[in-house]
């Protein structure tokens, strides 16, 4: 079986194609486009902020404050448009960015002629910090006209809060900084580390059944006086393997990249939400991986020697990445928690438990069932696997 | 000595309409079952050299598939030195090696590797394979690309290892399946030696070819099937006896007698 295994693994290590996938694509690859999304969206955010926006008023004698708040030529441009203009049409042929258009009551008057109704006309599709830019001008008048209006009543300043807000319904969050984090975070993480995992396998997986079948050494493989449960057995453990190396290696790409790119406070943030996690933890939500890459190693090499080619492996292992993700959306929804029969679930129950590490609730107990069903599940699989293996059906096809 | 008796191998048709026309009108296909090997038998003695003849298509590879255990008979026997091939198949594959006509080698090991791999596989002590690799690189003249990337090698040279890989456990009976299909004249030559090697030995050889000049100048037996059925069973010499001239008017008087039937 070792024997098996030592050779499989030597030969993946000497497949390019294969370490690219597992290895190269986690440490570089990934940061590199988080890194290039991140910078764009940034330059994109930055020029919508800075962007000089064209704009026509309508009404802008009701308004002079207003008015003189737009009369900043490195941030908005006035444009004349036609006083019956369509408003939608010359934002569509983009003659100004918006319209905006102040009421005849709008005044610093407010208990006399009542609340002030401002349109701001654009187009609110797409990114574009518009209404954003305006609001900050319409809000500080707004806040003006609120204190004159409260000094005219002669309000002192706790009544005026009053006023504003009669009641505040505060939120008392008993959950600490790790559950609310962990509660974010943990749901997150089932579904890199299964998705990883799944395609850190899939490629050893493919090369190691369909392509023996391929390169026709399996039909010697076959016939040399080893167990077949003994062949079944050493590629399963590195197809495993592979799989969780793979997560293994992202991982730890992801927490280094995440230490590097991250300053100042955030450094700090991850570092004490991370010291929170008691060790145990850590090692248990690996541990929870093994019986999840056991299910997905099994499942891969049933598929990948039944497949009589690389390619025809390739198109079958396809929708297992559709299939895998199921269950671990079952695992965000609300209410489904990690006892009773969700706890038996597979893949599901994982994903929860992972979660409840993270956050720190875990139920320990809960443990039993879940490396109950997940080992259950996985030693059918391998069960059939093995079956399968002494199909003459499945090896000559 | 090998003795066969009686070999049927059947394979399960899942879908007839996908049978071409003249899968369709082989009388072996029987309902739902397509009866591949319907009737072979032959003996080998030790030291002696058998050649397996028949058209593409006659059940040659299933025969010798089922000979080196990787596909399970349906009815009849096999028997190795008196040991059951069908009942004991691990005691069995240590005793034959076996090359099949499709066979290949793992790309990224390098041919030492291959070799060794399968050494290992059969049980066999590190000293015992080094050994062992070294007798069949001078035998086979392959020790100017044996620790190179298999991946790189040509068709000669892949079936040189192909074949060192098969007798690494010095087995009691070799087959091979077309062993000389697709090599250019040096490297058939080498195989050829290499059987002619094995004879001398005493080891007894099963190989399956289309080139009867092969089975002229090395077989002492030869066995012709058609249509999973054994059409002949002989020494050299009685074939040679079935017609006239060479041993191609000989294969089809043998071949024959089926489609007169």
């Amino acid at each position: 079986m070792w024997l098996v295994f030592k050779k499989e693994i030597k030969e993946l290590l000497r497949d390019r194609k294969t370490l690219f996938f597992m290895i190269a694509l986690p440490l570089l690859i990934f940061p590199l486009i988080f890194g290039i999304v991140g910078f764009v969206s940034k330059q994109a955010i930055d020029k919508a902020e800075t962007q000089v926006l064209n704009y026509a008023l309508v009404g802008g004698q009701y308004a002079p404050d207003i008015v003189k708040e737009l009369q900043q030529p490195d941030k908005f441009n006035l444009i004349e448009i036609a006083e019956n203009a369509d408003y939608t049409s010359v934002i569509r042929n983009d003659t100004v960015d918006f319209v905006l258009q102040i009421p005849e009551n709008y005044s610093s008057e407010v208990l006399k002629n009542g609340q002030a109704n401002v349109k701001l006309h654009f187009n609110d599709a797409g990114l574009n910090l518009v209404y954003r830019r305006v609001n900050e001008i319409v809000k500080s008048q707004s806040e003006l006209f609120q204190q004159s209006a409260f000094s005219s009543l002669g309000l002192d300043e706790a009544q005026q809060n009053a006023l504003i807000e009669p009641i505040v319904l505060e939120k008392v969050n008993t959950a600490d900084d790790r559950e609310n984090w962990g509660e974010k975070i943990g749901g997150m993480l089932p579904y890199l580390l299964f998705i990883i995992c799944l395609t850190g396998a899939m490629a050893p997986a493919t090369d190691i059944g369909a392509g023996e079948k391929e390169r026709g050494t399996l039909e010697t493989l076959l016939i040399s006086p080893i167990d077949r449960n003994k062949i079944v057995m050493g590629k399963f453990l590195t197809i495993a393997f592979a799989g969780t190396m793979t997560a293994m290696i992202t991982v730890a790409s992801m927490v280094i990249w995440g230490l590097v790119l991250s300053q100042g406070m955030a450094i700090k943030f991850v570092a004490d939400f991370m010291a929170q996690i008691a060790m145990l933890d850590f090692l248990l939500i690996f541990l929870m991986l093994v019986p999840v890459v056991a299910i997905f190693a099994a499942v891969l090499l049933s598929i990948s020697i039944y497949a009589k080619s690389f390619k025809e492996a390739q198109s079958y292992m396809g929708p297992m990445t559709i299939l895998v993700i199921v269950p671990i959306m079952l695992a965000l929804l609300p209410g489904v928690e990690l006892k009773g029969g969700w706890a038996w679930v597979p893949i599901t129950n994982v994903s929860l438990a992972m979660k409840e590490l993270v956050k720190g609730t875990m139920d320990y107990y809960q443990l039993f069932a879940i490396f109950g069903s997940t080992v259950i599940i996985a030693g059918a699989l391998f069960a059939f696997c093995v079956y399968w293996f002494n199909q003459e059906k499945v090896l000559f096809r | 000595m090998i003795e066969i008796k009686q070999l049927a191998k059947k394979f399960a048709v899942e879908n007839p309409k996908k049978l071409s026309e003249q899968e369709k009108k082989d009388p072996r296909l029987k309902g739902r079952f397509f009866h591949s090997v319907q009737d072979v038998s032959f003996t080998c003695q030790k030291g002696q050299v058998l050649g397996l003849l028949g058209p593409n298509g006659a059940g040659k590879t299933t025969t010798l598939r089922m000979l080196s255990t990787a596909l399970k008979p349906d009815g009849g026997s096999v028997e190795i030195d008196g040991d059951n091939v069908l009942t004991n198949p691990v005691i069995a594959r240590k005793k034959i090696g076996f090359l099949s006509g499709s066979t290949g080698l793992y790309g990224r090991l390098t041919g030492r590797e291959n070799i060794h791999y399968f050494g290992q596989l059969h049980g066999m002590s590190e000293e015992s394979i080094a050994s062992r690799i070294k007798e069949l690189a001078d035998l086979l003249d392959m020790h100017n690309f044996l620790d190179r990337r298999s991946e790189n090698f040509s068709t000669g040279m892949k079936q040189k290892t192909a074949i060192a890989r098969a007798v690494v456990h010095s087995p009691e009976l070799v087959i091979l399946d077309e062993p000389t299909t697709g090599l250019d004249i040096m490297a058939t030559q080498t195989v050829l030696e290499f059987i002619r090697g094995l004879k001398e030995q005493g080891t007894p050889v099963i190989f399956s070819t289309h080139h009867l000049d092969e089975v002229e100048e090395l077989c002492d037996k030869v066995t012709v099937i058609d249509q999973g059925c054994t059409m002949f069973d002989g020494d050299i010499a009685s074939f040679k006896a079935l017609a006239e001239g060479s041993l191609h008017q000989s294969f089809m008087a043998a071949i024959q007698s089926t489609t007169s039937e």
